[in-house]
């Protein structure tokens, strides 16, 4: 009779013994993984079985100063199919090529498509999005969405801009105040096999997305139209290229209107319009569309510069009185040309303004009494000057794509040089710029910021910002300001800038009209810069014809453009025709 | 089987305990591969129980089987020694030959509608084999020189089991190894041979590359893509708790942990039934060894004592190397979980297994 033997018995045991001690070390490591390492691989497995879909958060409005809504939202749809619950694609088909307005085989190539989710069509109107949710096809999805939506279609385009795909701002304000605009998106977490079929009663997850602040603008789009129409009766009087308006408050850099006709369809931006296309079309053809869409979009009150002509001789002016070389009771004489070294460099009057004092010489528009101003400074003082009025910087306008001004370096201004600068020609500004610059001189000195965003509200309306922009104090005297208001004041009601003025308005201002390079074109540009009251400036009107065709004198042209704007945006703004002086400081706030 | 007992005149022993825990741990296993394979078997089938069925067929087969060799003696297989492992090395043969690729492992054969794993065929006639021959020469086997001849007589079977098998060769050689260890009275010897073992083992990693890349794998299944495996088994694993989400709850079986119900199907029961379920699957399993270890301790004699520890060794290596390499305690290798992996063949001999282990056991003569 066998027995086993006992080293057998005690070999079997080692090996069972060692064996249940592997297993319990296995255990062990169970206990690590499954207690101690559970919270992490837990999540990290979540993370895999969950699939995110992003809520967008709706976007915030653009409000103007009357609290309207410039730019705002739509609810729109996107449609999708869902390859594998489809149980009736003859009939998908039929229904979404009909109600989508598509080509059925388009859809059939969608329907057809083995994938997960296929995209038929985005940015479908809510109405055709819920009559196709209303026909119930299982495997169709109708997701809402939120669309960028301008109410006014073109107004102000070019300063609102418009967003993408992403609705992400692109141009102007939405890009600038992207970060305000945008909120942040929530997202739908779902549970997905591996495949990313989502699974059926596993419920899902929801995380809220919180909707961007809407931005409270200084624009107000009754000025804004306004100024559009008016902008847009000047450049087909004129024929003119475009024409630019800028409204401002003098006193705060808030800007009431900003036109760039011709402007563009906000809904539809990528589309060319007649005028952007123009003559371009032979040249630039389908390759330039890019570059066109550009031009378009672009904002020549902000990104484009120009010679200021006749409006410079406010600041010429400005510095000259500040320095001291200039006063009012300085007597010149003008036999139409002023010789500087050897040129002679003529006033627009050939014949000469004879002898007049340097009131009359403003309201002239003479260009030897300033080349005079000119050379008393001298270059390195009028370069201090330019520095001191912030003429070399950039204004800080809120607006996306600000150019510098273009200028000599102070090394190489000579007489000749200064001479013309005196009367705003050989370098160039934005018209912002001189909007920024004129109103910091005549509202005592204070260098303002030219802005758009005025406060930010959170989607309940609770402000959560007040946009600060900065103000620098005693860029010129009260005094030399002083002055300067009542030498404008002049132009309009006695001088050159007389087509700009209201009876019972004290209206200050300066025309002027410049040549564009190359000279040999002979092309201009006409403008005008007035603001009133003269005594209290409460609104600032730049207007800027690009390109007129016939008579092309400022003072001809666009002094009635500014004057047609001030008839109807003076008593909007609450400032009475003055019956009395006083009345006209009436707070022109609305 | 309770009649053919009382039959016979002497008092018969049965271990009931060793049937009850292998037919729970079947049906057990039935039921979590119906949790893990359902979501496979309806994506790549359109049959959420097509694995089911087909482990229930070779599980029916397989009980049968079972139950025959339980009442047949087994001393009648010593006869069969040879035959037994020349057969399965000629199926081994064949394999490599003319068998189906699946998984890019060539490891089946296939017969009409069904399809065969030889190497499982080998563990059995290694475990027949080395018993015979063992018991053959009890004398002689606590010499150096019968050990050698032992596992020179081994290798030929790991080596063709090897080319396409690598874990089912290493659990051969295990099985040959442990089983010349048990029946030797000596210990250094075999401390020797692990020691050479290991020195292979490291010469093995080093000159093949993509064996260092297994181990780099072993070390951080998250930088690698064929971590993938490994990394989901454990997101399994960890996302299971204490008590787990409940049978059938399981995220990982779908589609995340690949071919779930095969040697990963262990990653699931973690998931589902917690640490709680899974420890009572290893305490099962122990259970199970303490029932081989008993029945060979008391065999009637040496040739059945030594089919029950190959069985013993064989069920115990591949549970260890299967929860080694899910827990990533071990490198990744192909083992199934004995009982509860999807697998017919594997299935089909380990319980041939278990039929002749009880009848060994019904050789035991109580004592009074």
């Amino acid at each position: 009779m066998f027995r086993n033997k006992t080293y057998n018995r005690k070999k079997l045991l080692i090996v069972f013994l060692a064996m249940t001690a592997a297993l319990l070390l296995l255990a062990g490591r169970l206990v690590y993984l499954m207690l101690f390492c559970s919270e992490y691989y837990g999540r990290k497995a979540e993370d895999l079985h969950e699939r995110e879909r992003e809520i967008k958060a709706a976007r915030g409005e653009i409000l103007d100063a009357t609290g309207t809504a410039l730019a705002t939202n739509r609810t729109v749809c996107t449609i999708s199919v869902i390859h594998s619950q489809i149980e009736e694609p003859e009939k998908i088909i039929a229904v979404l090529s009909k109600e989508l307005g598509m080509d059925p085989e388009a859809v059939r190539k969608r329907v057809e498509k083995v994938s997960a989710i296929e995209r038929v069509k985005s940015n479908v109107d809510k109405e055709a999005g819920d009559r196709i949710r209303a026909y119930g096809l299982a495997g169709v999805k109708v997701d809402e969405d939120y669309k960028r939506y301008y109410p006014y279609g073109s107004l102000a385009s070019k300063v609102i801009g418009f967003t993408g795909g992403d609705n992400q701002g692109i141009v102007g304000l939405e890009v600038m105040y992207e970060e305000y605009l945008k909120g942040t998106s929530g997202k739908i977490l779902t549970l997905t096999d591996a495949r990313g079929v989502e699974i059926e009663n596993a419920g899902e997850r929801r995380q809220e997305p919180i909707d961007g602040c809407s931005l409270q603008i200084s624009l107000d789009h009754n000025i804004q139209m306004y100024c559009e129409q008016a902008a847009r009766v000047a450049m087909e009087a004129k024929s003119a290229d475009g024409v630019s308006v800028i409204v401002m408050n003098p006193q705060n850099g808030e800007i009431m209107a900003m036109a760039n006709v011709p402007e563009f369809d906000l809904n539809d931006p990528f589309t060319l319009t007649q005028a952007a296309l123009g003559g371009q079309e032979t040249e630039a053809g389908g390759e330039g569309g890019q570059e066109l869409l550009n031009r378009m979009w672009r904002n020549p009150c902000i990104s484009d510069t120009y010679e200021p002509g006749s409006i410079f001789k406010v600041v010429t002016t400005a510095a000259a009185f500040e320095e001291g070389v200039a006063s009012l009771q300085d007597q010149f004489f003008c036999p139409g040309y002023k010789l500087v070294e050897d040129r002679r460099i003529h006033c627009h009057k050939r014949t000469g303004h004879g002898a007049e004092t340097f009131t009359q010489g403003v309201m002239n528009s003479c260009n030897p009494v300033f080349i005079e101003l000119g050379l008393r400074l001298g270059a390195d003082n009028f370069y201090k000057y330019f520095e001191q009025f912030g003429l070399l910087r950039r204004t800080g306008i809120d607006l996306p794509g600000e150019a510098r001004t273009i200028m000599h370096d102070k090394e190489n201004i000579g007489p000749v040089e200064l001479a013309t600068i005196s009367f705003g020609q050989s370098f160039q500004v934005t018209p912002i710029q001189v909007a920024a610059t004129v109103s910091s001189l005549i509202n005592g000195g204070n260098r303002v910021t030219p802005h758009f965003g005025v406060e930010v509200r959170d989607g309940q309306g609770n402000l959560v910002k007040t946009l600060q922009h900065d103000v620098e104090e005693g860029i010129v005297s009260g005094e030399t300001s002083q002055v300067l208001r009542t030498v404008l004041e002049k132009v309009v009601s006695e001088g050159g800038g007389k087509n700009a003025y209201i009876e019972g308005f004290s209206i200050g201002g300066k025309t002027a009209t410049s040549q564009t390079l190359p000279r040999s074109a002979n092309k201009y540009i006409s403008s005008f810069l007035g603001f009133a009251p003269a005594t209290d400036p409460q609104a600032l009107v730049l207007v800027i014809i690009n390109d007129p065709q016939g008579v092309y004198y400022g003072g001809t042209i666009a002094a009635p453009v500014a004057k047609d704007i001030f008839s109807n945006i003076l008593p909007y703004l609450g400032i009475e025709k003055e019956a009395s002086p006083d009345t006209g400081r009436e707070d022109g706030k609305r | 089987m309770k009649r053919s007992g009382q039959k016979q005149k002497n008092l018969v022993y049965f271990d009931y305990s060793l049937l009850l825990i292998v037919l729970f741990l079947i049906c057990f296993g039935l039921v979590m591969l119906y949790s893990t394979s359902s979501y496979n078997g309806q994506v790549k089938f359109g049959d959420d129980a097509y694995y089911l069925k087909k482990q229930l067929m070779a599980d029916a087969i397989g009980i049968v089987g079972m139950a025959v060799l339980a009442r047949i003696d087994y001393r009648i297989w010593k006869k069969f020694w040879l035959l037994a492992y020349v057969g399965a090395f000629f199926l081994c043969a064949v394999v490599l030959a003319v068998g189906d690729t699946y998984n890019g492992a060539k490891r089946w054969l296939r017969i009409g509608p069904l399809s065969f794993q030889p190497s499982e065929a080998a563990k059995l006639a290694i475990i027949l084999f080395l018993a015979a021959v063992i018991s053959q020469m009890p004398k002689q086997i606590s010499k150096f020189s019968a050990l050698a001849k032992v596992m020179a007589m081994t290798l030929p079977m790991v080596v063709i089991v090897a080319l396409e098998n690598l874990s089912t060769a290493i659990i051969i050689l295990g099985i040959a190894f442990l089983m010349a260890f048990v029946a030797s009275p000596k210990i250094a010897q075999f401390a020797l041979i692990v020691g050479g073992c290991l020195a292979i083992a490291i010469l093995f990693v080093i000159v093949e590359p993509y064996r260092i890349e297994r181990f780099a794998i072993w070390m951080h299944p998250e930088q690698y893509e064929k971590g993938y495996q490994t990394l989901q088994g454990l997101y399994a694993i960890g996302s299971g708790g204490l008590f787990g989400k409940g049978l059938g709850n399981s995220m990982q079986k779908l589609g995340f942990v690949p071919e779930a119900q095969n040697d990963m199907i262990f990653s699931i029961v973690c998931e589902e039934l917690g640490l709680f379920g899974a420890i009572c699957v290893i305490l099962l399993f122990v259970m199970l060894l303490w029932r081989f270890l008993v029945i060979a301790n008391n065999a009637q004699d040496m040739y059945g004592a030594m089919i029950v520890t190959g069985a013993f060794v064989h069920i115990a290596i591949q549970v260890f190397m299967n929860i080694g390499v899910v827990t990533n305690s071990l490198p990744n290798t192909g083992v199934s979980l004995p009982f509860i992996s999807y697998g017919g063949t594997s299935v089909l001999f380990l319980l041939a297994e278990i039929g002749i282990v009880l009848s060994v056991s019904r050789g035991i003569r109580l004592e009074e």
